[in-house]
């Protein structure tokens, strides 16, 4: 089973509505027991970021603990961004600091928000992609992006004006600042390839 | 690159899709969920739909109805149509809306787009705004509330510059001189506000030929274009649309 994070904020639904209807089971909760025994986590959002962290509340602490133990989550939107250090959407806040890097406003040479369908070019080692052309359309919908500094860290970008990092991969840790449940059938292959990642890590 | 949008607008009556012309005359167009799944399934980027009644009786059934386009949809959808306060958007939200669109409520308290941009972030804020070319000032365009129904002294393009300021993430711009007819967007309004305001624009009324979605992108400098009779009663699958912009150069999905 998979955790569906819900923290009240927007948009959790669509996240659970989008597994379902690829088969897979998700569960939308906020229950510490559901998140504990998860076969893998995922963090949505539609929020502003320090919103989000102030919502999220102790939780933080404990997605930290049983992801830095193995257990995979994917951050998504405002959830992957809650994967970086910290963000300065109005104020400063700190973010979850599982991969290395600060969530900055896209520059203003820029339309923002950058919004709509974006080409993502798909790097073959990043599991969330498997079984997908080398590039593809995604949806984005956002005015912040981490500038990743994670060595360590897998990135998928998208040109807008710039290299925007639009996913990450950092062992059991994956992020989309695209919506893959909001991406159409391209969208649900991914979130179905995070279900096959669940069911895999729970095997061994 | 970031590609041009092709957006059909729902218009939703007492449960049902309607379209009319200059926001009258209203025709039936069909099941909101269904014709919903169809233009996703036909490759449509986004979808709006307005509640054109925004009663609070329909507040209830706007929300059914986001709960069941989120099951069977999955792309990003705009809900709007008498949203008042940040419990409501909340409340759309959480149904499963990407984005909720206000009109009438911001003019009245320009500080709803602050704080609804605090709390969900601007990308998820969109100002509709319903223009309607000045007969007093040449070349400006006149800011009316109420579904078409009140005009009011706030100026166009200064009211879109003012609520990019204070939180709105992107303008749903309709032409009430245009709406419903089929003769093109109105490209010079198009152009005043992108020229104005660094928010995308989703042109909106007036849709009829191909050549008017080429023209709203390039003339206009719209981000995104909106359109309803012109899928809803006419033969142009989005398919056609997205690819007569793409023989012409212009960066879509398809």
């Amino acid at each position: 089973m998979l955790i569906v994070i819900d923290y009240n904020v927007g948009n959790v639904k669509s996240v659970c509505n989008a597994f379902r209807h690829i088969g897979c089971e998700a569960k939308l909760s906020c229950e510490p027991q559901d998140i504990e025994s998860a076969a893998g986590l995922v963090l949505p959002g539609v929020a502003a970021f320090g919103f989000a962290v102030s919502a999220l509340g102790p939780l933080a602490e404990l997605i930290k603990k049983l992801v830095l133990s193995g257990k995979p989550l994917l951050g998504i939107c405002v959830g992957y961004q809650l994967l970086f250090d910290q963000s300065s959407e109005f104020g400063c806040h700190a973010g979850l600091g599982l991969v290395s890097g600060n969530v900055v406003s896209i520059p203003t040479t820029q339309i923002v928000p950058h919004m709509g369908w974006n080409l993502v070019k798909l790097p073959e080692d990043m599991d969330l992609f498997a079984g997908l052309a080398r590039e593809k359309h995604f949806y984005f919908a956002h005015s912040f992006y981490p500038d990743v500094t994670d060595t360590q860290a897998k990135i998928a970008y998208t040109d807008y004006g710039f290299d925007l990092p639009a996913s990450v991969q950092k062992a059991n840790i994956y992020g989309t600042q695209f919506h893959p449940e909001k991406s159409g059938k391209t969208g649900l292959k991914v979130l179905k390839n995070f279900a096959q990642i669940c069911k895999r890590s729970n095997q061994c | 690159m970031l590609t041009k949008r092709i957006i059909p607008c729902l218009d939703v009556k007492d449960g049902r899709v309607v379209k009319g012309v200059h926001f009258l005359n209203l025709r039936d167009a069909g099941d909101p969920v269904e014709l919903g799944t169809r233009y996703s399934d036909e490759g449509a980027d986004e979808l709006v739909f307005l509640d054109i009644t925004a009663t609070i009786r329909s507040r209830k059934t706007i929300v059914e109805l986001v709960e069941k386009v989120a099951e069977n949809v999955f792309i990003s959808f705009t809900v709007g149509g008498g949203i008042q306060t940040v419990e409501q958007m909340d409340e759309l939200l959480r149904s499963g809306a990407e984005k909720v669109s206000v009109n009438t409520a911001a003019v009245e308290n320009p500080n709803l787009l602050t704080e609804a941009a605090k709390r969900f972030g601007n990308q998820c804020i969109v100002l509709a705004i319903d223009a309607r070319r000045s007969k007093e000032r040449k070349g400006h365009w006149q800011v009316t509330v109420k579904a078409g129904s009140e005009p009011t002294a706030l100026d166009v393009v200064e009211w879109a510059v003012k609520a990019e300021k204070l939180g709105a993430g992107e303008i749903l711009l309709t032409s009430m001189d245009a709406d419903g007819t089929k003769t093109g967007y109105d490209n010079e309004l198009n152009k005043a506000v992108t020229d104005a305001v660094n928010i995308p624009v989703i042109a909106s009324g007036g849709a009829g030929k191909l050549e008017h979605l080429y023209d709203a992108i390039v003339e206009g400098g719209a981000d995104a274009v909106l359109m309803a009779s012109i899928t809803h009663f006419e033969n142009y699958t989005i398919k056609q649309m997205k690819q007569y912009l793409a023989s012409r150069g212009i960066p879509v999905n398809l």
